[in-house]
């Protein structure tokens, strides 16, 4: 597989929130605003890219060498928070504009189940690192394109007279739903 | 509150998916049919009720600062021997669930049990809350696994409901139709569930 359908593979076709269902609770969370979901997008790229790379590293430098495979949960998910706590504090004594931009949505992304899903899904398929990296980095802009996507619905949605029951958490999945479907249409683009 | 209290709470009053929305993730990916829901449920079951309890017992040892890293360390060791032993006693299970078995440890549910309930309760009642809390999952899972079986595939738990090839909606066992049917669940829950509670 070529990077080129990596990226195209997952930004659009199987795209990491509305094929794959990951990061469903970022996705509903922050995306009332378009503002905000850039920000959450920016964020994840940064984390998504730098978590893959680290817990694929420990996983053929430590875990397989000492053959404990069965500790990847436990070492993957500390990793992850200890990564985005350390992320956190190098961005707020660097730049503190990026921190000011950033800094809300890093505690966040901790139990933000993509990033922990794309680690575990690149040592699932196989991959080798430079495809692992080029797969981590096109789901995180799959999840960001899709964020800004659906808050720019939201953000009209918001101003429609809807009715009571399906307000809020409803109607927002039935709105996913449909830009789920949408996406299908680039089903068969690769491959 | 009594105890029964704590235990039916997360069935239906604050069902987890339905009324407190936790947990969509593995919701809306493995609700594709009833038994993966109940499969899903039931493991998440087990790691909420062992992780509710562990912290209910641990709750005056760990240092208030480093509470979320070690409730996160409790429910990931539960969720690695959830994984393993799905793994060896039901593969096709762990094979069709996939990566959303080692994904229970993100799931917001269980941390969130862990911070609001078991930090502050006795091990009974945390054992009680990750019961009802659990298997409230697990009923709202295999709901919407049903709903979208017998929809999309004309089928509930495998068994053909509408004889040999129906025409069914194809849309409800594709992604699309998870948030579809997950969004009307909820708006059917909020007009005539919440009314009465």
């Amino acid at each position: 597989m070529t990077y080129f359908n990596i990226i195209i593979g997952s930004i659009f076709v199987n795209n990491i929130v509305l094929a794959m269902f990951l990061g469903i609770c970022p996705f509903l969370g922050v995306s009332s605003k378009v503002s905000t979901s850039v920000g959450m997008g920016a964020a994840v790229v940064f984390v998504m890219t730098l978590a893959t790379l680290v817990t694929y590293l420990i996983q053929t430098l430590v875990l397989i060498p000492l053959s404990i495979g069965f500790m990847q949960t436990v070492v993957y998910i500390l990793v992850i928070a200890a990564l985005v706590q350390m992320v956190e504090i190098i961005l707020k004594k660097i730049s503190q504009p990026l921190y000011q931009a950033l800094g809300i949505f890093l505690p966040l992304i901790t139990t933000n189940c993509a990033v922990l899903g794309v680690a575990l899904l690149v040592i699932k398929k196989n991959m080798p690192l430079a495809d692992a990296m080029v797969y981590a980095v096109a789901n995180a802009i799959g999840f960001t394109f899709a964020l800004i996507v659906f808050a720019g619905i939201r953000e009209r949605l918001a101003l429609v007279d809807i009715p009571k029951p399906m307000r809020g958490a409803p109607i927002a999945l039935i709105t996913a739903g449909l830009l789920s479907l949408a996406f299908m249409g680039f089903a068969g683009l690769v491959k | 509150m009594n105890n029964l209290q704590v235990f039916t709470r997360g069935l239906v009053k604050e069902n987890p998916i339905f009324v407190l929305l936790l947990g969509m993730c593995p919701t809306l990916a493995v609700s594709s049919s009833a038994f993966n829901g109940l499969g899903m449920g039931l493991a998440a079951t087990f790691v909420l009720v062992c992780s509710n309890v562990v912290i209910a017992l641990l709750k005056n040892l760990i240092p208030d600062k480093v509470r979320i890293p070690a409730f996160i360390v409790v429910i990931a060791s539960f969720v690695t021997i959830v994984d393993l032993s799905m793994q060896a006693f039901t593969p096709a299970l762990s094979e069709s669930l996939g990566v959303f078995i080692p994904l229970i440890v993100v799931n917001c549910i269980i941390l969130a049990r862990a911070e609001a309930f078991a930090s502050k309760n006795g091990v009974l009642g945390s054992l009680l809350d990750g019961l009802g809390m659990g298997l409230g999952f697990a009923i709202a899972l295999t709901i919407l696994g049903g709903i979208r079986e017998i929809l999309g595939d004309g089928k509930f738990f495998g068994i053909p409901l509408f004889g040999e090839s129906p025409t069914t909606i194809l849309l409800f066992i594709l992604p699309p139709g998870a948030f579809i049917a997950l969004g009307l669940v909820i708006a059917f829950v909020n007009k005539f569930v919440k009314k009465t509670a």
